[in-house]
This record gives structure tokens, C-alpha cells and sequence, in this order.
């Protein structure tokens, strides 16, 4: 066997060797970076170039030739407001909504799913029972599948689901969650901090842990109150991972996609409609299929997103660095 | 030396025969896609592998895929110019740039006369005459209601002529009398809601022919409609429970009694004959009349040739063996729709082994096909209608759930059309 590995690595080093004569070997190293570029440049780089030249063109054509260009034609279109903070203002008043409801979503998801998540973790770090269960408790969620998550909460507050046989059986009037804006909204905040939430407890709770259990132990002797030790020890050694949480949550939060479209499908109207859906629509499910705006939109959330992507890396190194 | 040179010829000879004859072979194999839809698909594999025994070297393969295939893979795949030879379609007018003519395969004057307007529908403009498309499955919008209920409330349902408001009072008296918690829905679809809008004078086209969604008559329409919404006449979950141009359909409420009438469409009886059996009667009352018609929307689906196939002389032969009498009303009698072909329809569908509520309502349904609107015959046939579709979708529904008010609504519906019409129009 040892002696098969031994030829077949003789018949490879001809071509390499031949290969670092004529190159040098500081430039054999692009060789062996060559398929992976290649693999990037086609499925990575390549889609990212096509994205911008779309963005300026129009028409409801797929091929590049039968499109027209239409410049800067469908940025003027997505950001033509006479008030920004008007929706019905705006020339494509659809893409103003999704801006606006995936502001609200991430500012109300990531507050609460970051706090939540803190409590649930300094729970989890306490000496209480049976821990291991709830931390998978917890953590079981992420597990599920965005769709499933979905669809377990479509069933539990559907006009006859589960929630209004429980308000029923107390008594109460039923309530119509999905059809009502504001009551899906909500909803939609909530299973998505619940899916959610265990994968940021866990992280929490790494950074919880990593915290010396000395400092602590001279907080006691000092007879420092609960709440002075968590605000002036705790909180402070944990904020260097709180602020990945936080960063991570928030790229993830305007990425979102699939649980609430497949909850809500973007309404009652266009209620919980977020800007993916927005993109995803215009370019695809939507007749005519208006990929040019579609991509303009895609690269305005992309824009978003390097910002955060930013934020993420200035956190790390602040972290590393200490 | 010349043995051996002989033996290389001939070997030649027989691997270019060989080769000739697999290609020969080749050349005759079609792809046909077919979106799953009750049992069309089985039925028009039996017929194709009829096809196939009559015409000797014809290899078919019909491709089952689910609708969503036809609706978003299929445009794409005729963009690159990698789609199948034959497809069955939905969206008549939005992939007409790709269709084959088959004018020069089949007797021109069978098909005009079998199918007259319906070829508009495949069309890419008014001034083209060619045929594209077989119209294998005819649909008509309209009512249905629970007549176990009207008979327990004691109440006759309205006569054939009567207006929407009619039937809603009806309605509501007998949801009233038999506790039913739900009144009337209607699909979620701009095709459905087109029929109802026509009927209250909707023209959806202005003079010039160019489209134009919102009048007097569509807002009428619109106004009544968002009212029911919100005031319970209508089933609230069905527009207002989704967003988007999303299809959503009531008809589970039906099948399990807990609505009274029902607006949706003909497709819908061969799910009700199976699901409801006889928990309760069920009766087509067609479309109530607006101001101006009582009509519905035709619709459907049709098998088409594809401009890119290589055999573009089997497919049509294929068409044209499809739309044969004999063939056509085997298809029409087994997959149970109303017949599109004007003979076949004359002499009557004898939907074999048909259940008599099914048989019926098929029958009532074929009786509604002489009520459409020109009109509605006109946006049925209109390349663009999908596009104009969901704006109406989107645009009542933000209307229902208070985010725009009716008349914003219909501003923002006719800068939709505007934008739209603008971007299909930049090529």
C-alpha cells in the first residue's frame, strides 16, 4: 500500500515539478489556489458581477442581450420618496413597507432575542436542577427546520388552532392573530426569538463560563448584592461576546427569510412583508418577473449587510484584542 | 492486405449506418412536461402511447412535475432555450413567444372551427393567425353552495339572474338559521375576482385595446368586496390571511361544511365529489350579475409545441391527433372538465362513471360557458393578464387589511399596470 501511495505521489511530483521550474516557487502557490479560485470566481464573484450589471438593465427577460439598460433607472425607482418616512410617498411603496418592517423586526427581534437570551444563560449557569435538560430544551428549536417552525406556530394560532381552543376553553373571546397586522407582526418577532434563541444562549453561556470564578468569589467576600455583581463583573467580562451576539443576531435578523414567509406569506397585506421577500418576489415569484429591481434591491440589503459584516470584524478583533 | 482493407470499409460502412439509424432513432424522441392536475397527465400518456403505436420510431416520454415546474422552471428553461418539445401550460399568452405554429401539420379549418376564439389565447398578437395550442382543459369561474344548508333553512337559493347583493343576503339568512360560522368566500386570485368586476362593468381595456385595469366598474366591484371583508360577509382568512400575489382557496371550508357559498371554479368538482361524497349536497349556481353581465372568467389549460424542438412535424401531428373529436372528448370525458372543442361540446360529454352531483355539476358548469363576456374572453386571452392578476391580489388585499384605502388601492393598481407595462415593453 505504502509503496502504491509512494508511486502515485512520483507520477503527481513530474507535472509539479516541472510546473515550479517554469513558474518559481513563489508563484507555484497560485497553481494550487486555482481550482479553489476557479470554484469561487464562477459560483461566488461571478454571480455578484451579473447582480450589479442587472441592476442596470430593465425589462422582464432573462438573457443579458434582451435586456434594456436602464442606468441608475431602478435605483431612482426603489428610492423615490417625497417623505421617507411615508410609504404610500413612494414610488414603489411595496419596497418602503419591507424596509420599514424589516427595521422594526430587527430592532424588536434582536432586543428581545439578545436580552432573552442573557437571562436564559445566566439561568442555565446557575446550580440549578436538572441544567443539562433545559439547556437542550433550549437549544432544541435551532434544530428545527425555519418551515417547520413555521408551520407549529400557523397550526397553534390559526383561526381554529390551538391558542384560541385555549382562550376558548377560559372563556375569552378568540382572536384572529394572522389576519390582524399588528398581532402578526408580533408573531412573527416571536417564533423567529424563539427558533432562535438557544444558538445566542449557548453562546452566552460559553462566555458566562469563561468568566474566573475568583472574581466572584472576592465579590462575596466584599458582600456584594446579586445585582451589583452581575452589573459590575458579570456584565462587563461578558461584553465582548455580548457585542458578537449582538452583531451576529443583527446580520442573521435582516437576512430573514423563510420562517415568516412560509408563517405568513408577507401579510395580512403587506404587514410582515421583509425586504428578502421583497427581492424575492419582484425577481422571481411575481409576474412579470422584474429582475433589474430585484437585484437593485438586493444590493442596497447588501450594502446593509457588509456595514454589519464590518461591525462583525471591528467586535472580533476588539474581542481578541481584548 | 486488400481483405483487411475491405474489412475497414465495411466496418465503417456499418458503424455510419448504425450511426445513421440511432440518430434516425433520435430524432423522433420528444420530451412532453405535464404538471400534475387530477388524472390529465395518466390520460394523456394513454393517448400518446396511442400516438406512438401509430407512428412507428415516435419515442414520447411525458414528464410528470408538479404546477410550480410549469410556473417558474419552464419560463426559465424556454429563455435558455433547454425547455421540452411539448408542455402543458397555464399562463396561455405569457409564454406565447416560445410556441411553435403547427399551421403547416393540421387542417387549419378543423381547428378554427373546433376551437375558434380559444386560439386568441395563444396568440402573440391580433394580427397573428397562427395555431399554437390545444385547449385540453376548459375552467369556468363561478359558485358553488351547500345546498344541504339553503334546505335546512328553508330558503330557496336565488334565481340564476340574481345579483351579488342577492345572494348575500340569502346567504346570511341561511348561515343565520343553520349556524354556519362562515358566509361566502371567494379564492385568491385577480383571475377569480375579474369575472365578478366584469359583471359590474369592468372593461379592463381602453378603447385602443392597451390594458387598463381600474374603472368605475372594476372599483364598484373592489369597493363591495373589501365591505364584505370587513363586515364578515366574506371569509376575512382567505385575501387577507397571506401577502403578495399568493393563490389561497377556501375550498377545505367547503368540503367541510362550514361554508355557504363558494366562489371558485370548475377544476374544483372532481375534489368535491371525492372529499365531500355525501355529507351534504352541493350545487354549481354560476356567477351572480353585476351591473352589466352575469359572467365568469374562462380559463384553463392547453398543450403546446415548443419553437426550439427539432420535430416540430410530430408535434404537431401530435396536436392535431389530440384534438381529434374522438380523442378530445375521451380526454374531456376521463379527466372531467368542459369541453373547449365546439363539437364535442354540442354533442354533449358523457362523463362516464361520474357520480350524479359530479355529472351535474359538470353539466351546469358547461351550461355557464355561453354566459362569458366578451370581455372576460379578451383578458383570458391577454398576454400580460397574469401580471395584471397580482397586482389586483396585492393591491385589494392591502386595501382589505386597512394599509391603503380603496381609492389609494386603485391609484397604486394603475401605476403597477403602468410600471409593468413599461418594463415587458423595454426590449
Amino acid at each position: 500500500m505504502a509503496r502504491m501511495i509512494s508511486y502515485c505521489m512520483r507520477i503527481i511530483e513530474i507535472p509539479m515539478l516541472y510546473l515550479q521550474k517554469r513558474l518559481g516557487i513563489s508563484r507555484l502557490a497560485w497553481v494550487f489556489l486555482l481550482p479553489n479560485l476557479l470554484l469561487f470566481g464562477l459560483f461566488a464573484f461571478l454571480p455578484v458581477v451579473l447582480n450589479f450589471v442587472y441592476a442596470m438593465t430593465g425589462s422582464d427577460q432573462i438573457l443579458l442581450q434582451d435586456r434594456t439598460f436602464v442606468g441608475m433607472g431602478n435605483y431612482q425607482t426603489l428610492t423615490s420618496c417625497e417623505d421617507f418616512l411615508n410609504p404610500n410617498s413612494c414610488k414603489d411603496d411595496l419596497f418602503w413597507r419591507a424596509v420599514y418592517n424589516t427595521f422594526w423586526f430587527v430592532l424588536l427581534q434582536v432586543g428581545f432575542m439578545v436580552g432573552f437570551a442573557l437571562l436564559t444563560a445566566l439561568m442555565l449557569n446557575s446550580k440549578i436542577r436538572a441544567r443539562g435538560f433545559f439547556r437542550s430544551v433550549f437549544f432544541f428549536p435551532v434544530l428545527l427546520s425555519p418551515v417547520v417552525v413555521a408551520l407549529i406556530w400557523k397550526w397553534i394560532l390559526q383561526r381554529e388552532g390551538l391558542a384560541n381552543a385555549a382562550l376558548e376553553g377560559m372563556g375569552f373571546d378568540t382572536i384572529n392573530w394572522l389576519l390582524d397586522r399588528h398581532w402578526a407582526f408580533f408573531w412573527s418577532v416571536f417564533i423567529s426569538v424563539w427558533a432562535h434563541m438557544g444558538f445566542y444562549t449557548l453562546i452566552l453561556l460559553a462566555g458566562l463560563q469563561a468568566i474566573p470564578r475568583d472574581v466572584y468569589e472576592a465579590a462575596s467576600m466584599d458582600a456584594a448584592s446579586p445585582f451589583r455583581t452581575f452589573r459590575r463583573i458579570t456584565l462587563p467580562l461578558l461584553m465582548p461576546t455580548m457585542i458578537v451576539v449582538l452583531v451576529l443576531s443583527l446580520i442573521k435578523s435582516v437576512q430573514t427569510f423563510d420562517e415568516v414567509y412560509a408563517f405568513t406569506g408577507g401579510g395580512p397585506g403587506s404587514a410582515t412583508t421583509l425586504l428578502i421577500q421583497y427581492v424575492y418576489e419582484t425577481g422571481f415569484a411575481g409576474t412579470p418577473r422584474l429582475f433589474g429591481l430585484a437585484s437593485a434591491a438586493s444590493i442596497l440589503l447588501a450594502v446593509v449587510l457588509v456595514i454589519l459584516t464590518c461591525l462583525q470584524l471591528w467586535a472580533s478583533r476588539r474581542n481578541v484584542n481584548g | 492486405m486488400m481483405k483487411l482493407k475491405k474489412n475497414v470499409v465495411g466496418q465503417l460502412v456499418l458503424l455510419a449506418s448504425l450511426g445513421t439509424a440511432a440518430s434516425f432513432a433520435q430524432a423522433q424522441e420528444l420530451r412532453f412536461m405535464c404538471s400534475t392536475d387530477g388524472n390529465e397527465c395518466e390520460v394523456i400518456d394513454e393517448l400518446v402511447t396511442r400516438f406512438e403505436q401509430e407512428n412507428e420510431g415516435v419515442d414520447i416520454t411525458v414528464d410528470i412535475v408538479p404546477y410550480k415546474s410549469i410556473q417558474e422552471n419552464l419560463p426559465v428553461q424556454l429563455a435558455a432555450g433547454s425547455g421540452p418539445d411539448i408542455a402543458k401550460v397555464t399562463d396561455l399568452g405569457g409564454l406565447s413567444q416560445y410556441y411553435l405554429d403547427i399551421t403547416p401539420y393540421v387542417e387549419a379549418d378543423y381547428w378554427e372551427q373546433s376551437f375558434g376564439d380559444i386560439l386568441n389565447w395563444y396568440r402573440k398578437s391580433a394580427d397573428d393567425k397562427g395555431i399554437y395550442g390545444l385547449h385540453s382543459q376548459l375552467t369556468i369561474t363561478g359558485g358553488y353552495i351547500n345546498r344541504t344548508l339553503f334546505d335546512q333553512a328553508e330558503i330557496e337559493p336565488p334565481a340564476a339572474d340574481a345579483s351579488w347583493e342577492e345572494w348575500a343576503e340569502a346567504v346570511a339568512k341561511v348561515a343565520d338559521a343553520t349556524e354556519t360560522p362562515y358566509l361566502m368566500a371567494m379564492d385568491r386570485s385577480g383571475h377569480r375576482i375579474a369575472g365578478p368586476a366584469i359583471s359590474d362593468g369592468a372593461k379592463l381595456f381602453a378603447d385602443d385595446g392597451t390594458p387598463a385595469l381600474v374603472d368605475e366598474g372594476f372599483t364598484r366591484f373592489v369597493t363591495k368586496f373589501v365591505e364584505w371583508n370587513n363586515n364578515g360577509t366574506m371569509l376575512r382568512d382567505v385575501w387577507a390571511g397571506t401577502g403578495g400575489d399568493t393563490y389561497q382557496d377556501a375550498a377545505q371550508e367547503f368540503i367541510s361544511g362550514s361554508l355557504v357559498y363558494y366562489y371558485s371554479g370548475s377544476w374544483q368538482v372532481g375534489k368535491f365529489d371525492s372529499e365531500i361524497g355525501d355529507a351534504f349536497d352541493w350545487q354549481v349556481v354560476g356567477t351572480p350579475c353585476g351591473e352589466v353581465a352575469c359572467t365568469g372568467m374562462p380559463g384553463g389549460a392547453g398543450i403546446v409545441g415548443f419553437s426550439s424542438t427539432e420535430q416540430p412535424e410530430i408535434v404537431g401531428k401530435l396536436l392535431d391527433y389530440l384534438a381529434r373529436e374522438d380523442n378530445y372528448a375521451e380526454l374531456t370525458a376521463r379527466t372531467r372538465n368542459i369541453p373547449a372543442h365546439a363539437a364535442v361540446a354540442a354533442k354533449g360529454v358523457d362523463y362516464e362513471g361520474a357520480s350524479a352531483p359530479a355529472a351535474a355539476a359538470l353539466n351546469a358548469w358547461g351550461k355557464q360557458v355561453e354566459k362569458v363576456s366578451p370581455v372576460a374572453y379578451a383578458y383570458q386571452g391577454y398576454k400580460h393578464n397574469r401580471a395584471m392578476f397580482g397586482i389586483t391580489m396585492t393591491r385589494v388585499s392591502q386595501a382589505i387589511v386597512g394599509e391603503l384605502s380603496i381609492e389609494e388601492a386603485m391609484e397604486r393598481a394603475t401605476a403597477d399596470l403602468e410600471q409593468t407595462m413599461a418594463e415587458v415593453e423595454s426590449k
